[in-house]
């Protein structure tokens, strides 16, 4: 990984970039722990993970958008330390983020402009012609005096690539350029990048779609857990190799769990399709069916319509088509509140974002889902007392470690937060469960207990729906497993014959493994 | 700005927020200089002093300007409280000025519950006016138990009816409230002006834009033999009401959380359009009762300028007290004693913008307050840029809001 770099001025020996060692801490999280990654003059360099492996945090170092806690940056031979975004753009790195940057009233041109030396000396027909000529020169195609809002997502990312081109940058890195393109488009993009490379220009390319990486790429690194895996030719390797150097292979402590039959149906999920916040088709004719007593995972890489998924189901995202009924009741079109009374409970993903209020506390947010109850209320009034008891029974019996019952919820850990998030939507004795993500961010003895809990309700009759990207996890715990690869579900496994590979190659798109 | 506020609570970036504790190595050169981390749970008694420090920085800064200003702060302090607090004319008289204060930062508080800013009270208020006085007008013959009731009900109407379009618009549109909140109130006032020059002009008000007095049961009582009228009630009355409703009620808390977090409101399935409609009526029924209160128990007919700005002090009064009902009333207190004492400043022949300038210093004093009310300052060794600067360990970031891909 590690090899040492020639001497400063030989610049055919050395290379455009190396990263080592890099450690990066974010409260609660290891985003980064010892990652390195060596990018050569004049290739494409793929870097593969999953969601949370660290790929966007090692590039952000790279780009000085953060400073690393420990490591080694080096660009063209030369240890730098960036102390801004800017600092990284002067030594010719360049970062197209998932999210662009852009500023929507303004035109392309001066969105190209924005923040450039020498903006001040520059026409504007000078600019709109110079970023003409480089648009062209591309094959980018976007006309320089179109407003930035007015544009397509794909041709915005081709702003933010010019961005970077009119800059000079030497490195051009792309946070999963291809997840906002159409297949057309993509192919396109992958034309101008290896475009680019021929000129010596070095591209990272952040994805974790094996199919694109081997099409695109000369040299793939995997990080994994933060970690630098491998990092291979793209001849090398082989795309189950990929997968399984991308999963991982360890088995982590497998929970108690009893084979039991299943009961009747109590999801069910018939073609349901729905479009994404972007207005693109997110759900694609999904059908799914979860039986009382079991646990069905979700797979999937992020961005497969797994929200999606669980949001139609709740009911806050509308569906195109298609039909949910919960333990028999059809709830298509119907309101978050008839569903929770048809049995549903859901735990976001986005904890504090959604499913609880970070400045409230737990008796206010314990109440939110049960403010028809006759015994919380006094006509129009909150029986204040009657909610701080049932607050307080939940707190207790869910082990929810917390201040004071009246401290806000965004003062507690994100393991009581779950507790806290669960011990309301089980009050509610549902017959569906969702949970999105149950132990993302949590450290090991809550994860423990949230399984735990799953598994209890699981036992207890309840139909629970897991999405997670945490492959070992949805193994433990699942008595099957359905992959969701672009909107669809490409294969459902039992829990005798999904093991990480074949969720893996399935993750990425493959149906090679789907029964 | 306002989409920003209703949208982005459950953001936090992990470069403000962050708490990795131990110092970064630093190979850059290192500098003191203060940073405000935030306090997690500021205490009360922390709140009250910073709030009643500002005043008391308020009044210095004051007389710093007045010494400036070749006068005595000491003097002219003294007359405001005289003319104030002093008398029993006074006190009489800061009431009746703080009461239509009550309402209209009754008013903005409501609105700010669900994170929405009326900046319309002054319009509401006006149109709170014209409604009751379009009723008194009507039926005057009416008796006070039946004629007062139905003029409230009139300015309440007026008020929400002013406020629904910014409501609407912000509710089904997602346009900004401040904005056409704040110009309506140009049209309100322009609106009574008409009318108390046209049709509901005073034959005998010599030329002056005065409208017809009001019959004897369109008149609010007063309190006993005092000078003070029967809206005072009125306004402590609302401003309970409004205590219970947003504090106890199923209604209430529907208001805060979707104020507090959009997302989770919707994910409970509480309608956003619809309740924002409300607290906007709601919002501008209170101010609208406001003016109804000063036709009915001060002016006792309509007229122009019945308002010198309620409604924008109604803001700095709301924000004072934090949007509390409770602390609406001492605030307003004492916002009318400013403006009475003003007045005694006026026959004294001070200027009596030195209220103004103290009103803006208070405002301007307590803003500033709450960030120490938010925040301590920290002296340390200058930190990196971006990700690589913490908080000292204050608490644990849940790891919700940090997620990292």
């Amino acid at each position: 990984m590690s090899r040492p770099s020639g001497q400063a001025g030989s610049d055919s020996t050395e290379p455009a970039a190396e990263l080592t060692g890099i450690v990066k801490r974010f409260p609660g999280v290891v985003a980064c722990d010892g990652a390195g990654l060596r990018l050569e003059a004049g290739e494409v360099h793929a870097l593969l993970g999953e969601n949370g492996a660290g790929k966007t945090t090692l590039m952000s170092v790279l780009a000085g958008i953060y400073r690393p806690d420990g490591g080694r940056v080096e660009v063209a031979g030369r240890p730098v330390d960036f102390k801004s975004p800017k600092g990284a753009l002067e030594a010719g790195i360049g970062m197209v983020h998932q999210h662009f940057r852009l500023v929507g009233p303004l035109s392309v041109a001066e969105n190209v402009l924005l923040g450039s030396r020498g903006a001040v000396r520059m026409s504007r027909s000078g600019v709109e012609k110079r970023v003409a000529e480089l648009a062209d020169s591309y094959s980018l195609r976007v006309k320089p005096d179109a407003k930035v809002w007015q544009l397509s997502v794909g041709e915005q990312q081709r702003v933010e690539i010019l961005k970077a081109l009119f800059r000079r940058a030497k490195v051009l890195i792309l946070d999963e350029p291809t997840a906002v393109l159409t297949p057309q488009e993509a192919e396109h993009l992958f034309a101008i990048l290896r475009q680019m490379a021929g000129e010596g220009r070095s591209v990272v390319f952040i994805s974790h779609k094996l199919d694109e990486v081997t099409a695109v790429a000369d040299c793939i690194t995997v990080l994994r857990a933060g970690r630098t895996v491998a990092t291979l030719a793209v001849g090398d390797a082989t795309t189950r190799e990929l997968a399984r150097l991308m999963v991982g292979r360890e088995v982590s402590g497998r929970l108690e769990r009893e084979e039991r039959a299943p009961g009747p149906e109590r999801l069910a999920v018939r073609s349901l399709s729905a479009e994404g916040d972007l207005g693109t088709p997110a759900l694609r004719e999904v059908t799914l069916s979860a039986r009382a007593g079991e646990i069905l995972g979700i797979a999937g890489v992020a961005g497969n319509g797994q929200r999606e998924l669980t949001e139609v189901i709740a009911g806050i995202r509308p569906a195109s088509s298609g039909t949910v009924a919960i333990a028999g009741t059809d709830v298509s079109g119907a309101s978050p509140a008839q569903r929770l009374k048809a049995g549903l409970a859901y735990v976001p993903e986005d904890r504090l974002g959604m499913g609880l209020v970070g400045d409230m506390d737990c008796v206010d947010n314990l109440m939110l889902k049960r403010l028809g109850d006759p015994g919380l209320r006094r006509g129009p009034l909150i029986d204040r007392r009657a909610a701080e008891a049932g607050a307080g029974r939940l707190v207790e019996s869910f082990g929810v470690k917390t201040p004071s019952l009246r401290s806000p919820v965004r003062l507690m850990s994100g393991g009581n937060v779950q507790k806290l998030l669960l011990a309301r939507e089980l009050s509610s004795n549902p017959e569906v469960l969702i949970v999105s993500q149950p132990t993302a961010g949590l450290d090991v003895g809550a994860t423990q207990a949230i399984r735990k809990l799953l598994l209890e309700q699981r036992d207890g009759g309840v139909a629970v729906l897991v999405v997670g990207e945490d492959l070992d996890e949805l193994l433990a715990l699942c008595d099957r497993i359905a992959v969701m690869y672009e909107g669809r579900v490409i294969g459902v496994l039992g829990a005798h014959e999904a093991d990480r590979e074949r969720v893996g190659m399935m993750m990425a798109g493959s149906t090679a493994g789907a029964t | 700005m306002t989409r920003g506020r209703l949208g982005g609570t459950g953001e936090q970036s992990p470069g403000r927020l962050g708490g990795t504790a131990e110092p970064t190595q630093e190979s850059a050169a290192t500098s003191f200089r203060p940073r405000l981390v935030p306090r997690m749970a500021p205490s009360r008694p922390a709140r009250v002093a910073v709030r009643l420090g500002s005043i008391v920085a308020a009044f210095m800064a004051a007389a710093v300007f007045l010494t400036l200003a070749g006068r005595s702060a000491a003097t002219v302090f003294g007359a405001m409280w005289s003319g104030s607090f002093g008398t029993a004319f006074g006190q009489a008289e800061l009431i009746l000025a703080s009461i239509p204060l009550m309402f209209t930062s009754l008013a903005v508080a409501v609105a700010f519950r669900m994170q929405l800013w009326n900046i319309g009270g002054e319009g509401q208020f006006y149109f709170g006016a014209f409604g009751a006085t379009a009723v008194a007008y009507a039926v005057p013959e009416w008796p006070a138990p039946l004629l007062l009731p139905a003029m409230a009900a009139g300015g309440m109407a007026g008020g929400a009816a002013w406020a629904l379009v910014p409501g609407a618009l912000r509710a089904y549109m997602s346009t900004n409230e401040i904005v056409p909140t704040l110009l309506l109130n140009y049209v309100a006032i322009l609106w009574v002006d008409y009318l108390v020059h046209t049709t509901w002009r005073d034959p005998a008000s010599l030329g002056f834009p005065l409208g017809r007095p009001f019959s004897p049961g369109a008149q609010l009582p007063q309190l006993g033999d005092t000078a003070v009228h029967a809206g005072a009630l009125i306004a402590v009355g609302a401003a309970a009401a409004v205590a219970v409703v947003l504090g106890r009620s199923v209604w209430g808390y529907r208001i805060k959380v979707i104020g507090a977090n959009p997302r989770t409101a919707a994910y409970a399935g509480f309608s956003i359009p619809g309740n924002i409609v409300a607290v906007m009526l709601l919002s501008g029924a209170l101010a609208g009762l406001g003016g109804m209160v000063e036709v009915s128990g001060v002016v006792h007919r309509i007229q122009a300028d019945i308002s010198p700005g309620f409604g924008y002090t109604g803001i700095i009064v709301a924000t004072l007290a934090r949007f509390s009902p409770a602390a609406i009333i001492p605030v307003a207190l004492l916002f009318g004693a400013l403006t009475v004492g003003g007045l005694e400043l006026q026959t004294a022949g001070i200027p009596s913008d030195v209220v103004l300038m103290l009103q803006g210093l208070i405002l301007l004093f307590a803003l500033a307050g709450e960030l120490l009310v938010g925040h301590r300052i920290v002296w340390r060794t200058g930190g990196g840029p971006s990700g690589a600067e913490g908080g000292s360990g204050e608490r644990e970031l849940t790891p919700a809001g940090a997620r990292l891909r």
